[in-house]
């Protein structure tokens, strides 16, 4: 099987996606000619033409709402917001009217479209290059939300959200666009052509959305986690010793509920860790809903790893960034609780 | 060099408040035949100076004159007529409903009738229309249903949108007339997008984008005519310019520009003003930009120059902050008496014929009235069902929504 990268995988969903349905629209800034500031689009203006695949004005508001008008009239448009940093003036635009069109006319209009958008940190973008902004999708209702953690998740859940019938927002680690990060900066990262989540099959495909997987089994703690952090909390169960059971979320909303109930409640304790700004953060929603439903089974207080509240610093990343370190010391202390 | 040394802050100011005499000295009203009918396919710089004058078919006594005029038989006219008529009797009899507790909100178009009644005859099926809450004149002149729009209004168990959306914001793809927002000037940018997507698909339907003087300040104005200028989208850039954005005068949105027209030239958007409440002029202008849309010229913005003689909704008072008799001085005039006697000196109508056609359509709107009553009003009789209000977020009810549903006990 082919080995691709997070970049190439999410490009060959978009290549697989405009070459069964011409609906498929594909444009953002930069995404034209060029291919995108991260290459997802590189090539695909050339294959499909400049009615398929172009450069938008830098006008995130203007990129998404002219997609809903698009999308109302039946085509599909897949759009790109450069860095998810970036999505802010799109956010009336997502929340008030993809988020509701469905809605409000009864299915007289509906918003196929899918947003995606780099997120995350890890790669010294300060400010303005490194938010998770997860949580402000996940609370409006009316929106799916996506997160893959590799490149053979990405190109199935990319196509499964280009196909569906509702709005997705689709976030994609861009510390992972090359390899498994797990934290630890000061070591080289293993490119996926040596991991075998790096396995991506040619042709059509798709990874359901609403299904987690869990990615390491384990029996004595349940850790909640999706995108970089996955892989941030495999090194950490690792250099712990603890055989805590591993589960990428993938799709954020709808969320896999049942996974979730299932491994805590063989656990008994759970460790839920975000890059995101703890407070309010999807964190929150996770822990509420493991005391809602594991309560007469949990052993420990459910811990929250998370980015800490303050807004994402530039030469403090790596005391930012809940790395394995701080994610080993929730490990221990909730398997100490 | 004047003034050095101290910033003065500016704010404008309407020429008039309440107490004052209503002056619309400021408002340039070119004569009606006076500004020419350029071929769709001008060069837009050779007509900038047409987004600063107002076209106008209808004279003073009634004529249709200039090169503007002569695009509708007397049928159509009549029709138009009818139109406007109903939709003031339709706007009369919801604000009534509204104060009797029958809906919580009504919108009513008084004085501006004309703009999208006379707009949407030079649309052709299938075209899209991206309307703000005050282009209802768009589905009566299509033949939607008066029950259908009154089921909405009261949110009663015969509603098309289940209850879901406030009064008056409609919805119906087959009629061309996108679901109302109710957020300001973000459908805007969405009819461009429509439009691009009309031409990705090389299909020949346009779109049309509606939005009011005020709301011209969001971004998603500007975000709209960037894409519409960049991709040379077959869309109309409608500007309905009430005077009033609530209580806030024009000037606040405009600025520094002349006109809100104007805006368009920056973007090498060809710009016109045209009468709003002249039936004639408005047609004509559309049906101009909708010509030039459809043979890939491209956008065309349009200014209509209109008074909102009413309140702005059902919950606002204009007293506080206008003249109460300032509608009187508009220079415009009201655009159902002007088509009335325009009709009456092309000698196919009468007083004694509108006076009959008023009671005919009071009477329609009665019994429309009285058959979407018997589907409930707001507070009293069929509504729609708790159990609907957890349909229709997603095209499948995902599991949260499926366990709060059961919550809910519906």
């Amino acid at each position: 099987m082919p080995r691709r990268t997070m970049i190439e995988a999410i490009r060959d969903a978009m290549d697989v996606s405009m070459a069964r349905d011409e609906r498929v629209i594909v444009y953002g800034e930069d995404v034209g000619f060029f291919g995108g500031v991260f290459r997802c689009t590189a090539g695909l203006q050339a294959k499909y033409g400049k009615s398929r695949c172009f450069d938008a004005p830098i006008n995130e508001s203007g990129i998404v709402g002219s997609a809903i008008g698009m999308a109302a009239y039946g085509l599909k448009p897949c759009v790109e917001i450069q860095f998810a940093d970036y999505m802010y003036p799109a956010y009336d635009q997502l929340t008030q009217e993809a988020a509701r069109l469905r809605y409000r006319s009864n299915g007289d209009f509906t918003c196929p479209i899918v947003v995606r958008m780099p997120a995350g940190g890890g790669i010294f973008g300060g400010q303005t290059h490194s938010q998770s902004p997860e949580a402000l999708f996940t609370h409006v209702s009316g929106l799916k939300t996506v997160v893959p953690s590799n490149p053979h998740d990405a190109k199935g859940l990319l196509i499964a959200a280009i196909e569906d019938p509702d709005p997705v927002i689709f976030l994609e680690p861009k510390r992972l666009y090359n390899g498994p990060f797990d934290g630890h900066h000061d070591r080289p990262v293993t490119p996926w052509s040596k991991h075998e989540l790096g396995e991506v099959a040619d042709g059509h495909y798709t990874v359901p959305l609403g299904k987690a997987a869990i990615r390491r089994a384990g029996s004595a703690l349940t850790v909640l986690a999706y995108g970089t952090m996955v892989y941030v909390a495999q090194a950490a169960v690792e250099e712990t010793g603890i055989d805590a059971e591993i589960i990428d979320l993938r799709t954020l909303l709808p969320l896999d509920l049942d996974a979730i109930v299932a491994s805590v409640k063989k656990t008994g304790r759970c460790v839920v860790v975000h890059e995101a700004t703890l407070t309010s953060g999807f964190g929150a929603e996770l822990s509420a809903l493991v005391q809602e439903n594991c309560f007469y089974h949990l052993e420990a207080p459910v811990a929250r790893v998370a980015g800490w509240d303050t807004p994402y610093p530039h030469a403090q990343e790596w005391e930012y960034f809940p790395g394995p370190a701080r994610v080993g010391r929730a490990l221990l202390e909730t398997m100490g609780a | 060099m004047t003034d050095a040394g101290m910033l003065r802050f500016h704010v404008p100011e309407p020429e008039v408040r309440p107490g004052g005499t209503p002056d619309f000295s400021n408002v340039p009203i070119p004569e009606a035949g006076s500004v020419p009918r350029p071929e769709i396919d001008v060069d837009p710089r050779t007509i900038r100076d047409m987004a600063f004058s107002i076209i106008r078919v209808l004279n003073r006594d009634g004529e249709a004159v200039g090169p503007w005029a002569g695009l509708l038989t007397d049928e159509e006219l009549l029709e138009g007529l009818r139109h406007m008529m109903t939709l003031r009797s339709f706007d009369a009899r919801m604000q009534m409903a509204q104060r009797q507790g029958k809906t919580s909100f009504y919108m009513q178009h008084l004085g501006e009738e004309a703009v999208a009644c006379a707009f949407r005859k030079a649309l052709m099926p299938g075209d899209m229309n991206f309307p703000t809450y005050r282009q209802a004149g768009l589905l009566i002149a299509d033949g939607y249903p008066m029950v259908t729009m009154m089921n909405q209004i009261y949110s009663n168990e015969a509603d098309p949108l289940k209850g879901r959306q406030l009064p008056i914001m409609y919805s119906s793809k087959e009629h061309g007339f996108f679901s109302i927002s109710g957020n300001l000037a973000t459908q805007y940018i969405q009819a461009v997008g429509w439009a691009m997507a009309s031409a990705i698909s090389n299909d020949s339907k346009i779109a049309a984008a509606w939005i009011g003087d005020g709301s011209t300040a969001e971004s998603d104005f500007h975000s709209a005519l960037v894409f519409a200028s960049t991709y040379k989208a077959p869309v109309i850039l409608n500007v309905v310019n009430n005077q009033w954005a609530i209580s806030t005068f024009q000037g606040i949105a405009r600025g520094g520009s002349g006109t809100f027209a104007a805006r368009g030239l920056g973007f090498g958007i060809p710009a016109l003003r045209v009468d709003g409440n002249d039936y004639l002029a408005v047609h004509a202008v559309a049906k101009w930009a909708a010509e030039r849309a459809r043979q890939n010229l491209g956008p065309t913005l349009i200014e209509y120059v209109t008074y909102r003689a009413g309140a702005h909704s059902s919950s606002d008072d204009p007293s506080a902050y206008r003249p109460k008799t300032e509608s009187d001085a508009w220079p415009l005039g009201d655009p159902v008496m002007r088509l009335k006697n325009h009709l009456i000196l092309r000698g196919v109508w009468s007083d004694e014929r509108h006076a009959q056609a008023e009671a005919e359509i009071l009477e329609t709107v009665i019994t429309a009235q009285k058959e979407a009553e018997s589907n409930g009003t707001l507070h009293a009789g069929g509504k729609p069902s708790t159990r609907e209000m957890f349909e229709g977020v997603f095209a499948e009810m995902p599991p949260h929504l499926r366990r709060q549903r059961q919550q809910a006990g519906v």
